[in-house]
């Protein structure tokens, strides 16, 4: 089969895009049954088999809604907030390295989306402009409630991408690079010494970092303990009070689109993406005691590292409703003072930390 | 100020700790919490229970759904004095009386019986004073059903068909009303 380069890399992009919206999709599934299972209860188990057909049912009674147009609301923006949370959310994906090289022959396939050397950067533009669907969403339901969820949500994920950044400063000092894909690369170890590969995740360098990235993390994706934005008690809905069958489940889609790729993000940037333990031990063994050609060994590796990604993102997800079935909101106040006099001056100053260590030698 | 009691607690207001001001280690302590429950509820039986597959047991003294019983012979016992009719605070009974033919006595133990017997389950308050006037032994509230939800109001008015304690088609009814001897036949035909 003589399939040009481009034309895989589309078909991963399509199959990333496929993969999103199905973990986006059962994370509503996963949402419902961690909470319940975390509230001592059992959960939908209705539709199929342990209620696996659950986000099917959804799905067909969001679609067969009325949709709805609130008086005054201005249309086109109305249609255009949820549409562009979508779109923006689903982009992101689209540089996550999710798997390293498969080599069939002449062609390789980078199990990437795009590489493009600013990765990094593309993400968090990507995540910024996702808060613009809020905003627009919010202003044209002509709703005081859709407003201030609107404004809240813009004026929190302005703080805390500040923080965000700022963590991820750290890590770049180290990598010199916003290559997604070349951060990766260097998490990977080919030392003998064992567990070389999880000493090399930058978790273990950036340790403060992680967690100012990971509170960050819970704050851009709108979760509670930060879901300020849809706060029930104060603001009916939110920003999507005004909003019902599909466009609600846009907005909806695209908050677990997003806790999706943060937690990709944060398991490419400090938990070594798609690298695992004993890898480079596991291809030499394949290699030396089975026999096996170097390409086959490489290539079950990178399926290996593309099923232990998804682990750990998985892992994320599960983290990410943890905490959401666990703590309690924040006050507004206490969001704001948590983001700009907790975090951000804690992440100027793991900037200066890393900087120091690595002018001494500590890390490289 | 003087207390009530001496169980009076006097509060102290610390200074919170650093680790308090932190709140990490309180979010991780809270998430053991959850976690432990996730276990339980992944690993034991959990308490729901699914409604319609599972139901609570009843109490032994639940009054639920009336039955007219048989005696030992599979005859009503039932005698329409409408004592149960005059006790009931809801008015929720009412009953026609007939008198026993010849050839009727494997069908009725009394000489009077109830032609019709209707209890309306939408007026009833299920206290089971019926019960209680019943000379005859013949009108019990069940322990363990209850009147289900129906779509109909008129569903809700339960005669004889419904009431009556089920033995053979011989004794089965028609709204309420009591086949006679070849109607019971035309229907064994019909069911066989």
């Amino acid at each position: 089969m003589d399939f040009p380069p481009l034309a895989w890399q589309g078909v991963v992009v399509l199959v990333v895009f496929g993969v999103s919206l199905l973990i986006a999709t059962y994370s509503t599934y996963a949402e419902r049954v961690i909470a319940a299972f975390l509230q001592d209860r059992v959960g939908p188990d209705r539709a199929g088999p342990f209620g696996l057909l659950q986000p099917l049912a959804d799905a067909v009674k969001l679609f067969t809604k009325e949709e709805f147009f609130p008086a005054g609301a201005n249309r086109a923006l109305f249609v255009f907030g949820p549409c562009l949370a979508m779109v923006t959310a689903l982009m992101s994906s689209a540089v996550i390295p999710f798997g390293n090289v498969l080599q069939f022959g002449e062609t390789a396939i980078h199990l990437q989306g795009i590489e493009i050397n600013v990765g990094m950067l593309y993400v968090f533009g990507m995540v910024s402009l996702g808060v613009y669907g809020i905003m627009i969403g919010g202003w044209a339901s002509n709703n005081k409630f859709s407003l201030l969820g609107a404004i809240r949500a813009a004026s929190q994920n302005i703080s805390y991408e500040i923080a965000m950044g700022l963590a991820l400063i750290a890590v770049l000092m180290m990598s010199g690079t916003l290559s997604l894909r070349e951060i990766t690369f260097q998490q990977s170890s080919d030392a003998s010494f064992v567990w070389q590969d999880i000493f090399n995740w930058n978790v273990m360098k950036q340790p403060l970092g992680f967690v100012i990235f990971i509170v960050c993390a819970f704050a851009e994706t709108n979760r509670t303990p930060f879901d300020l934005p849809e706060c029930e008690t104060e603001l009916i809905g939110g920003y999507h009070t005004e909003y019902s069958s599909m466009k609600m489940g846009l907005y909806l889609f695209a908050e677990y689109i997003n806790v999706f790729v943060a937690s990709a993000v944060m398991s490419v940037l400090y938990f070594g993406g798609f690298n695992f333990p004993f890898q480079s031990e596991l291809r030499n063994w394949l290699v030396s005691s089975q026999g096996l050609e170097l390409v086959t060994a490489s290539n079950i590796i990178t399926i290996m590292g593309l099923v232990g990604l998804f682990a750990k993102i998985f892992g994320f997800i599960f983290f990410f409703m943890w905490v959401r079935w666990t703590l309690p909101r924040f006050r507004y106040d206490q969001l704001m003072r948590l983001g700009w006099t907790i975090l951000i001056p804690l992440a100027i100053f793991n900037i200066m930390l890393t900087g120091g260590l690595i002018t001494f030698g500590v890390i490289k | 100020m003087e207390h009530l009691s001496k169980r009076v607690k006097v509060l102290e207001k610390k200074p919170m700790t650093l680790a308090e001001r932190a709140y990490l280690p309180a979010i991780f302590q809270g998430l053991s919490i959850t976690m432990q429950h996730f276990f339980r509820a992944a690993t034991k039986k959990q308490i729901t229970i699914r409604y319609p597959e599972e139901t609570r047991p009843f109490s032994p003294v639940f009054r639920g759904l009336h039955v007219l019983k048989r005696d030992e012979a599979g005859r009503e016992r039932c005698t329409a004095c409408g004592l149960c009719a005059v006790a009931c605070p809801a008015e929720a009974i009412t009953m026609v009386a007939g008198e026993r033919k010849k050839g009727e006595e494997n069908l009725y133990r009394e000489e009077k019986y109830a032609v019709s017997y209707e209890i309306n389950m939408l007026r009833c308050i299920f206290c089971g004073l019926c019960e209680e006037a019943c000379p005859k032994a013949a009108v019990y509230l069940q322990a363990d059903k209850m009147a289900p939800p129906r779509f109909e109001r008129d569903e809700f008015i339960y005669g004889k068909d419904r009431l009556v304690e089920p033995v053979t088609p011989d004794n089965r009814s028609k709204r309420g009303i009591q086949l006679t001897p070849e109607q019971a036949e035309k229907l064994r035909a019909q069911l066989a």
